[in-house]
């Protein structure tokens, strides 16, 4: 892999860069300043830098007075632990009292694959986008994460983003194009098929187009990195033009982008769809490829999906 | 406001809170009434707020962490002008603002509250932002003792003191009962003084129904340098409503006609005798 940085320190990075310009801007911390690539902020910024420990309730409760304050908080935690055990503070200091709060989930998904359930963070998605007025990002790669974090400091209001711990392939050359949260990238234009997914399943995506093009099958490839709010446009726009729709998440199969997609184009423009994801069980521990393997989140897989789809 | 003056005040808020919770026929009145002194002394002493100007940048800070007990809140924020008195019949209607809990909508209210063990930690948060921009507000955070049962209370107390937050106040409407009855047979907090002093915090236990020791703990605050405070207000669930102190189903009962009646008969002469008591000093 050519990309040895991964999204945390990109957003450490682009926080160090914003911090200067901006005191309002904070790190927060549950004794996960090592694990979010957050020390240099910390050791720049010790004014804008509050540890409180490992105490996901209190990390978000107090985010969400500093930002009643006019603080614009980042919260960097372990995305198991900020997306379950604080989700009442997530509910109601953030989401209900309107508080302008960024909940970074770090080492997202599989990230922590051999530690078990406990540290899988494959449901977030669903419980995040259940709640009103909360939006939902995943970047792709470290371009987008650059352009997400530069987004969020501007955007007002809570936002929950989940990024995985360990560097991703790019799939942007550059940061050379437009990152709007709430409206997809169309990573590939095509016509045959739709891949729609998010964060690191892109890369997968992008994979399974190459191979599909070999094979004489123009696909589609769309980077949702909102998943709220969902650009149903794209969605719509998809089923219209391709017919069959394909998508690829690092999350449980249940409520997650598949299912956000499915909800869309059952009431809008009704095309199979398919959902690629953890099954509904406790997820299998190895490495992130390994286990994305081992569910069919590979560009084999989704190649074989979608020809059987397309009746080839 | 002198105390004479906040005593009456205090039994004009009851009997608001009362008239309301009995229009609307629901409501947690044990806790209103517990808490209402302390509320008055908050809001027409202590507090520096602007009714005028409610997002006032240097305003001190209120928040309601035990969230249900909000008519009392209510009552006094329609008295001090920050929405008008008539809202009042609209509580807990149909589409109303003023809902059975906090809410932010309202001006006056800072967060949205009323699921427990939230307000203490966010107290923090905005003590924090106050000390780091040198802002000078303070921040008072009214929980309940049932509230004290809930972890993250625990959390938010490690923070208030490691981060020296002297501008903290913490106040626990100590009435010593919850829902299902005695908070020492639900679970036991005694000594609850001894836990927050071992957390690091100045704790002051006084008569939460006693003007005077409320006018004297809150005065004082920040009473200690680099340490938050914890006031244990001891008070009597349905204070001043004879019948409904210390009877656990006050908790949200709604007070009939005849209880009603009863009820203000009690509290006028009580506010008349506190005004007098005002006028002969």
């Amino acid at each position: 892999m050519a990309n040895k940085i991964p999204n945390r320190q990109v957003i450490c990075d682009t926080l160090l860069d914003l911090a200067k310009g901006d005191r309002d801007i904070m790190v927060l911390a549950s004794d996960s300043r090592g694990s979010a690539a957050m020390a240099p902020f910390a050791d720049t910024y010790p004014e804008q830098f509050v540890e409180v420990g490992i105490a996901e309730q209190n990390i978000v409760g107090i985010s969400a007075g500093l930002a009643h304050s006019g603080k614009k908080p980042f919260v960097t935690s372990p995305a198991c632990f900020l997306s379950m055990r604080s989700i009442e503070q997530i509910k109601v200091d953030v989401a209900y009292s309107a508080t302008n709060v960024k909940l970074i989930g770090i080492s997202g998904g599989v990230s922590y694959g051999a530690l078990g359930m406990s540290h899988h963070s494959v449901q977030d998605l669903a419980v995040m986008r259940a709640i009103p007025g909360l939006a939902v990002v995943l970047p792709a790669d470290r371009h987008e994460t650059k352009k997400m974090t530069e987004a969020l400091v501007k955007h007002e209001g809570g936002a929950y983003i989940r990024i995985g711990r360990n560097p991703v392939e790019d799939v942007y050359d550059s940061d050379d194009y437009e990152f709007i949260i709430g409206k997809a990238v169309t990573m590939r234009e095509g016509s045959d098929i739709s891949i729609i997914a998010a964060g690191e399943t892109v890369r997968v995506a992008l994979d399974a187009e190459a191979e599909l093009k070999e094979a004489g099958v123009s696909c589609r490839v769309i980077n949702m990195h909102t998943i709220k709010p969902l650009d149903k446009e794209a969605i719509v726009k998809a089923a219209r033009e391709t017919g069959r729709i394909i998508t690829v998440e690092e999350h449980s199969i249940h409520g997650g982008l598949g299912a956000a997609v499915a909800e869309v184009v059952v009431q809008e423009h009704p095309v199979p769809v398919k959902i690629v994801g953890i099954p509904d069980e406790p997820a299998i521990a190895g490495k992130t490829s390994e286990v994305f393997n081992h569910y069919g989140i590979s560009a084999d897989n989704i190649k074989k999906i979608a020809l059987e789809m397309l009746g080839r | 406001m002198e105390t004479a003056a906040l005593k009456a005040k205090a039994a004009q808020i009851r009997m608001d809170l009362l008239r309301m919770i009995h229009g609307a026929k629901t409501g947690h009145t044990g806790g209103s009434l517990s808490n209402a002194d302390i509320l008055t002394a908050l809001y027409y002493r202590v507090m520096n707020i602007d009714p005028q100007n409610p997002k006032w940048e240097k305003r001190d800070r209120f928040i309601a962490s035990k969230g249900h007990s909000v008519e009392s809140l209510w009552c006094i924020l329609a008295d001090l002008g920050f929405f008008p008195k008539e809202e009042l019949t609209t509580f807990s209607q149909f589409g109303t603002r003023l809902i059975g809990h906090p809410n932010n909508k309202v001006a006056g209210i800072e967060m949205n509250t009323g699921a427990l063990g939230h307000g203490l930690a966010i107290s923090v948060g905005m003590a924090l932002a106050s000390k780091r921009d040198a802002s000078g507000y303070r921040v008072f955070c009214l929980m309940g003792d049932g509230e004290q049962a809930e972890g993250s209370v625990w959390e938010a107390a490690m923070a208030g003191a490691h981060y020296k937050l002297d501008n903290l106040v913490g106040i626990i409407d100590r009435n010593r009962l919850q829902i299902s009855g005695s908070t020492e047979d639900v679970m036991g907090l005694d000594p609850l003084e001894d836990k927050w002093a071992s957390f690091g915090w100045n704790v002051v236990s006084i008569d939460g129904n006693d003007m005077e020791s409320l006018v004297e703990a809150l005065d004082a605050v920040p009473s200690i340098a680099n340490k938050p405070t914890l006031i244990m207000a001891n008070t009597v669930k349905g204070k001043g409503v004879s019948f409904a102190e210390n009877v656990p189903h006050w908790h949200h009962h709604v007070p009939s006609d005849e209880q009603l009646e009863m009820a203000l008969s009690e509290l006028t002469a009580l506010m008349e005798s506190h005004i007098q008591e005002g006028q002969v000093r």
